[in-house]
């Protein structure tokens, strides 16, 4: 029988720094230092060159040989040097729908009254992330992370590291944030119309809510936005995304209601309510949400919008 | 990840120009040409923005490349065929360069090439030279490290510079320390030592006045003591004993011919000499040597040879008495050959020697007969001597051209005191040097070859004598420049005129000199006396080994703390003094919040220190009016350091 023996991650027995009511900082408990493969080939041509100073007796080539043996042991502490004692902090972070990334801004600082140059940060599996910092200055770095799922998404862990100055050694270091990422839930994409206004029992008024009648101008696209009221001959035209508006909408208040969606699934049903947010937001109706747990009294504003998505974001279906 | 700019190909196609530019002196030209070719044909693509030739062009242009370097070269693997060979495929590489990968392997073939021009070249200028090529390699580097090639190029050459300069203690602790082993470690190609030139192991006219128009240095001597006489400075090489007619070749060593016995008297001269490599094993010692280097040995008639033929700079000491008596008996195999010559040639010559035995009273007046010949008959000492018949050379010499060079008189001495009975042999060496005052050392060129005979005599054993000396006795005393005709061709530095040229050369054969002995020859022998002489003891290689690695990590330690040190954070006299009114409001225990500014603590210090309100206030407010609204000027900083100092609570 064929045993396959698969062996941990030997990355992840080394420390990370943590912030600890302050930025983090990447002192010199935290820095790995190994070289490149280009550092081990320096290593070999050195060899190479020492052991024909050797055969043909070349001062000269001695000279050179330890010298560049010199050079490459100063570059493995400018590289040090590079990386150690950046603080790292966290930014607001903007919330985002499941699906699109969320983008964490970090902010990395240099203390050391040192210019940094080539500083990489990258979330595991995400690609990298470039930037030079001058002598106590900052710089802030937008990093990635997918989302798939609603909720809050904790930070992962951050590997920052740089070759800088010759590419012969890596230096890293890792961080764990203390941050996270409000993840709103995707929008169901059917297209299934917004329910009518109990309040005034005119269905169909806004069931047609196809029946735009009063086109009152442009907004940029936002994400979220249903493809229907999107200006498809302007996109076509390369002048980007645009959202028609229309008036004569939003008189009156929507309530949307957990038991109008239809299906089992409870993540479809908070999708469905997603959608129906955004584009009575889109629409600049007024809308309420009227959840099993908890109702939200109809309203027009921003904070309103963001407080019916963050509530389905964090609906607790247990 | 990151793919080089343009900016990083500029950089690239410089550094490996430099490295070239130290082989284009001994590459073939059409090599050099080709090289050129290819990183302005890469040069030019990258400006155009065009694609990078495809593998089926790039393979033809290798192959027939190499064809090419098999048949200049005559194969592929001598030294100059390999250095060619090298420097071509960097530059056929450079037509595939594209990412991180490539620029760093052309970049580390670059540090390969760069050492290789060590095998043709190790002077002064050459190892000043190569900091230009390996800066801009390292420079090259720091220019890949970083993602989208925005760095200056005056950082980047800053930063290279930085780093070779930081690399500069651990190199010369591994230099100085690290164990050398004494090479080969395996064969070196043949061609590796072409270019030497010396002394020839035969003698025939033309190949000494040959030598003699190089200016290359042959050796240099340090005395323990004054330099000699100059008609003492005979360097003894090759002995010549076999004559075909007109040639004159060494003894078969293999002849078993007992060491001539040696007595001297006086005094031994002590010296040692740096020899430059001429791929041959004779090692030139003053006549006539007495201690021998260590590793050398003696030939039965007073050559001193090493075991292996001289291939780098060598170093070695011994002495030598000018006061002696070699051989004092003759056995009859040595007689057999240093009476040799060919019945049937040179009729008038022997004609003329056999007459001279006859007359003579002691071998003495036949050596004087001959002398005098030489001295009065016209005789003339030129570089440039006339062909000489092939049939009986030492005749035509003798009796008509007489114009000849050191190597005709010894030759053509050496003759006629065979001829008359006397045996007799040919000394080839170098005579005479030239003393540099600075670093007090004798320079012998290769311009400085010579040649000269030595006769046996019944009683004195073999007695030198220099016919040469007789034609032209400034050659011996004030050495070969003086001693030519102008018209005659010396090289520029062996001659006299132009006496600040001189000077600058003397100055800079001195530095060449200490380079030499310093850099160059620091071998095992020189490692091991310079520890010695440090410690005060005998070291091992362990010691070795532990004194390298303790040095590596002292410097590597010092170099971290000056890298990785926090740098103090600038306080200018305003802050200073501000500072210090803090610490003395401190001291009555008032102390300034962090978050709190300057106006902010002023107010609570007035409140809690009303007696010292109109102090505070002051002070607050010129601080905030220099600190803030930059009016700071030495007068106000002044009054400000007046308000504080004289402050008190």
């Amino acid at each position: 029988m064929a045993t396959t023996l698969k062996l941990p991650d030997w990355k992840q027995w080394l420390r990370t720094a943590r912030p600890d009511n302050a930025p983090a900082v990447l002192s010199r408990r935290h820095i790995y230092i190994l070289p490149t493969r280009y550092g081990l080939l320096y290593g070999v041509v050195l060899i190479g060159m020492l052991v024909g100073s050797i055969n043909y007796t070349l001062s000269l080539g001695f000279v050179m040989t330890f010298l560049l043996a010199g050079v490459g042991n100063t570059a493995m502490l400018h590289a040090w040097r590079n990386l150690a004692y950046l603080t790292v902090e966290s930014r607001r972070i903007e919330p985002v729908f499941a699906g699109e990334d969320a983008v964490f801004e970090v902010v990395v600082t240099d203390t050391k009254q040192r210019p940094r140059y080539a500083i990489t940060a990258h979330f595991d599996g995400q690609p990298l992330v470039y930037t030079d910092i001058q002598a106590l200055g900052q710089s802030i770095l937008k990093l990635s992370l997918p989302t798939r799922k609603r909720g809050w998404l904790k930070a992962g862990r951050i590997t920052f590291s740089t070759e800088f100055p010759l590419v012969l050694f890596h230096v890293w270091s890792y961080v764990q944030l203390d941050c996270r990422c409000l993840v709103y839930p995707h929008p169901a994409i059917n297209q299934l119309p917004v329910p009518p206004s109990p309040d005034e029992g005119r269905a169909g008024k806004l069931a047609s809510a196809s029946g735009d009648d009063d086109f009152s101008g442009h907004r940029s696209y936002q994400f979220g936005d249903s493809p229907r009221r999107v200006d498809w001959k302007a996109s076509s035209r390369e002048q980007g995304m645009f959202t028609k508006q229309f008036q004569g909408e939003a008189q009156n208040s929507l309530w949307l209601d957990w038991s109008l969606t239809p299906g089992v699934d409870a993540e479809q049903r908070i999708r469905q309510l997603t959608r129906w947010v955004v584009d009575a937001h889109t629409n600049r109706q007024s809308y309420g949400l009227r959840l099993p747990s908890q109702e939200l009294a109809p309203n027009t504003s921003e904070a309103h919008y963001r407080l019916c998505l963050q509530t389905l974001a964090l609906l607790d279906m247990k | 990840m990151n793919r080089p700019t343009m900016l990083d190909l500029r950089w690239l196609l410089l550094s490996l120009t430099l490295v070239m530019a130290l082989h284009v002196s001994h590459l073939a030209s059409w090599v050099s040409a080709l090289i050129v070719a290819f990183g302005a044909w890469r040069y030019y693509i990258a400006a155009k923005r065009w694609e990078l030739p495809s593998l089926w062009i790039l393979l033809p242009i290798t192959l027939l490349g190499s064809l090419g370097i098999m048949i200049t070269y005559h194969g592929l693997f001598g030294r100059d065929a390999s250095v060619a060979l090298l420097a071509l495929m960097l530059a056929l590489k450079l037509m595939e360069t594209r990412d991180l990968r490539d620029y760093m392997l052309l970049v580390f073939a670059g540090f390969f090439l760069t050492i290789t021009a060590f095998l043709f070249n190790q002077s002064i200028v050459v190892g000043a030279f190569i900091v230009l090529p390996t800066v801009g390699l390292i420079g090259t580097l720091v220019g890949v490290s970083h993602p989208n090639g925005s760095l200056s190029w005056r950082f980047q050459s800053k930063l290279a510079g930085l780093l070779l300069a930081q690399g500069i203690p651990v190199m010369l602790a591994l230099f100085f320390l690290f164990p050398r082993i004494p090479g080969p470690l395996w064969g070196v190609p043949q061609d590796a030592y072409r270019s030497m030139s010396g002394l020839s192991d035969h003698m025939e006219p033309g190949n000494i006045s040959q030598l003699t128009l190089s200016g290359a240095t042959a050796f240099r001597v340090q005395f323990n003591g004054a330099v000699p006489a100059s008609n003492h400075l005979y360097w003894r090489g090759p002995v010549l004993w076999h004559f075909d007619g007109r040639a004159w070749r060494m003894s078969s060593q293999r002849l078993g011919i007992a060491r001539e016995s040696l007595s001297t008297v006086g005094a031994p001269t002590l010296y040692s000499v740096t020899l430059e490599p001429h791929n041959r094993n004779w090692l030139l010692m003053l006549d006539i040597p007495t201690t021998l280097p260590t590793e050398a040995v003696l030939s039965h008639d007073m050559q001193v040879l090493s075991r292996e033929p001289v291939r780098t700079r060598i170093r070695y000491e011994g002495s030598s008495h000018f006061e002696y008596k070699l051989a004092t008996t003759l056995s009859d195999r040595e007689r057999e050959l240093a009476l040799q010559i060919n019945d049937d040639e040179n009729p008038k010559s022997q004609a003329l020697a056999k007459e001279w035995a006859r007359t003579a009273k002691s071998p003495d007046e036949i050596i004087q007969n001959a002398l005098t010949m030489f001295r009065q008959q016209n005789f003339a000492y030129t570089l440039s001597p006339p062909l000489l018949s092939q049939q009986n050379p030492i005749d035509d010499f003798l009796f008509n051209s007489k114009r000849g060079f050191c190597e005709h008189y010894a030759s053509s001495f050496t003759y006629l005191m065979r001829a008359a009975g006397l045996p007799a042999r040919v000394v080839t060496g170098y005579q005479g040097g030239e003393v540099n005052p600075v670093g007090n050392y004798l320079i012998v060129r290769q311009s400085d070859a010579h040649a000269w005979s030595e006769v046996w005599l019944t009683g004195r054993g073999w007695v030198r004598v220099d016919p040469t000396a007789a034609v032209s006795p400034l050659r011996i005393e004030s050495g070969i420049e003086s001693a030519l005709p102008q018209s005659d061709v010396t090289p520029l530095l062996a001659r006299k005129d132009y006496p600040f040229l001189r000077k600058l050369y003397l100055n800079w054969d001195a530095m060449n000199n200490g380079w030499n002995q310093w850099v160059l020859g620091y071998d095992q022998q020189r490692q091991m006396d310079l520890l010695s002489r440090l410690t005060g003891s005998d070291l091992t290689w362990q010691d070795m080994v532990i004194a390298l690695m303790v040095t590596v990590a002292l410097f590597g330690l010092v170099i971290s703390y000056f890298l990785l040190r926090d740098k103090r954070l600038k306080i200018d006299p305003l802050q200073r003094l501000y500072i210090e009114f803090l610490r003395k409001l401190e001291r009555s225990g008032l102390k300034r919040q962090s978050h709190e500014g300057p106006q902010d603590f002023g107010k609570r210090a007035v409140q809690r220190l009303p007696a010292q309100a109109s102090a505070i206030q002051q002070i607050t407010e010129a601080y905030a009016r220099l600190r803030y609204r930059s009016e700071a000027s030495s007068q106000a900083l002044g009054n400000f350091k007046h308000l504080v100092r004289t402050f008190r609570i």
